[in-house]
């Protein structure tokens, strides 16, 4: 059954995509969408009350929002598990999921979008985000112990941002928090990861654009 | 039923649709608990709160053999999975109706409810009408929604209560609540039917019927939470 995954070079919720399926050995066909020109048509018809990227079409049927369709695609192509066998872990690694996208991504925002003194207060609660994440790894190499897994994909590919975050919030990631800086470098041997992530000096510049055209700088 | 002979325990309050539906799964799959009533609405937390949930200080907690799970729509996924012998399952086994399931909960959380509590805020006509004209739409949306899941069954999970079904009907008390309030039908005969009789079934269904709560119960409740709340800024601006 044909794998489609309606993508965007510059999302991390893309990205996570890109990472799990190249986790579980799945071939797909990738359909950029230009984001800056317009929605193409196929994304408005599979994604009609969000229409944002990525969505996962499966024989045709869509799969929207990217922590569900990694959770699909770890349900429908067993191996490797991407999620913790036992249940409490389970719950574990959606908690900290279900954390990540309420803060990780929407906090970095207000860095890059904010204005005088909105950055600093969104550089200090970014940090506090990255502390409490940095509390959840403790002293395991992965989130979920030894083996890269769920938790690991879910967070690891919105680090494609940090570069930018650091830029304009004046920290380094590495200072603040280095265990999380040092899981990075781990996650990024990986070939699936290092494959799938977007170049953070481009994302950069695509931010400096974005700022331009909301009038920041 | 104490806490050592069944070790599940439920941190909630009645008046929450996020606990009412974790009662209502724990009744589906016929888990005794001890339910401890928290003041959610304060900033006071117990200590015991603070202790099962650090990250968010929010209920419900559901603490299983001294562990604690939260945030509502993991829970439901924990019992699913942990009880899933006991009674019907909560989600799909399909992964393509399990994702479905799982998406059509977060808009209902993130998207349709929250318009709710737009409405309560808004004071001009005008934007009044477009938030109802929102939540309309989206009651139409639930309604295909529960043709293509309930395949002509009771329930979007069929013969029985699903994810959806807890979800969406642990806001039962507040739809009947903003209903009363307003004069609006939010699940009614010309634009939901399916929606309408599907909403008088589950409050009726053994597990749901004991936890919902009364329309004017709640609204007493929420008096009272308005006034507490007035209370505690008056005494912070006093300290």
């Amino acid at each position: 059954m044909p794998v489609k995954v309606l993508d965007f070079w510059g999302s991390p919720f893309a990205a996570r995509v890109r990472v799990a399926l190249a986790e579980k050995g799945v071939s797909y066909e990738s359909k950029e969408e230009d984001l800056l020109v317009g929605k193409s048509d196929l994304l408005l018809q599979s994604n009609p009350i969000y229409g944002k990227v990525p969505v996962l079409l499966h024989d045709d049927k869509p799969v929207l929002e990217s922590s569900n369709i990694v959770y699909y695609i770890d349900e429908t192509w067993p191996n490797p598990q991407l999620l913790p066998a036992c249940s409490y872990g389970r719950s574990r690694a959606r908690f900290w999921t279900d954390f990540i996208d309420k803060k990780v991504y929407d906090v970095g925002r207000n860095i890059w979008m904010g204005k005088g003194d909105e950055v600093e207060a969104a550089k200090d609660e970014f940090i506090d985000v990255l502390k409490k994440l940095e509390g959840a790894l403790g002293d395991r190499e992965y989130y979920a112990g030894d083996q890269f897994g769920f938790l690991d994909i879910i967070f690891v590919s919105l680090s494609c941002w940090f570069p930018t975050y650091e830029k304009y919030g004046g920290f380094m990631v590495e200072e603040e928090t280095p265990t999380i800086a040092a899981w990075l470098k781990r996650c990024y041997s990986r070939e699936t990861v290092a494959k799938s992530m977007p170049d953070s000096q481009r994302v950069i510049e695509f931010v400096g654009m974005m700022r331009k055209m909301h009038g920041i700088e | 039923m104490s806490r050592v002979i069944s070790g599940v325990e439920l941190l909630g309050a009645w008046a929450s649709p996020y606990s009412i539906r974790v009662q209502i799964a724990l009744n589906l799959k016929s888990i005794p608990y001890e339910f401890t009533e928290e003041k959610f609405y304060t900033s006071n937390k117990s200590a015991r709160l603070l202790e099962a949930n650090p990250i968010h200080k929010k209920i419900p907690v559901l603490i299983h053999d001294s562990k604690p799970i939260s945030e509502s729509l993991i829970i439901l996924q924990y019992i699913d999975e942990k009880w899933s012998c006991n009674g019907p399952s909560i989600l799909p086994s399909d992964p393509y109706d399990r994702a479905m399931a799982r998406f059509w909960a977060a808009y209902v959380d993130d998207k349709w409810f929250p318009a709710f509590k737009e409405l309560e805020k808004a004071s001009r006509d005008e934007d009044r009408g477009a938030i109802i004209e929102r939540i309309h739409e989206g009651a139409m949306l639930l309604e295909e929604t529960f043709v293509k899941c309930s395949k002509l069954k009771a329930y979007f999970g069929g013969d029985s209560l699903g994810y959806i079904d807890l979800v969406l009907g642990s806001y039962l008390g507040f739809i009947e609540l903003t209903e009363s309030a307003t004069g609006l039908k939010i699940f009614e005969e010309m634009r939901t039917p399916r929606l309408a009789r599907w909403a008088q079934r589950l409050s009726l269904d053994d597990a749901a019927k004991d936890v919902l709560p009364d329309a004017q119960k709640l609204f007493e409740f929420y008096m009272m939470v308005r006034e507490s709340q007035k209370l505690e800024q008056i005494n912070f601006l006093l300290r």
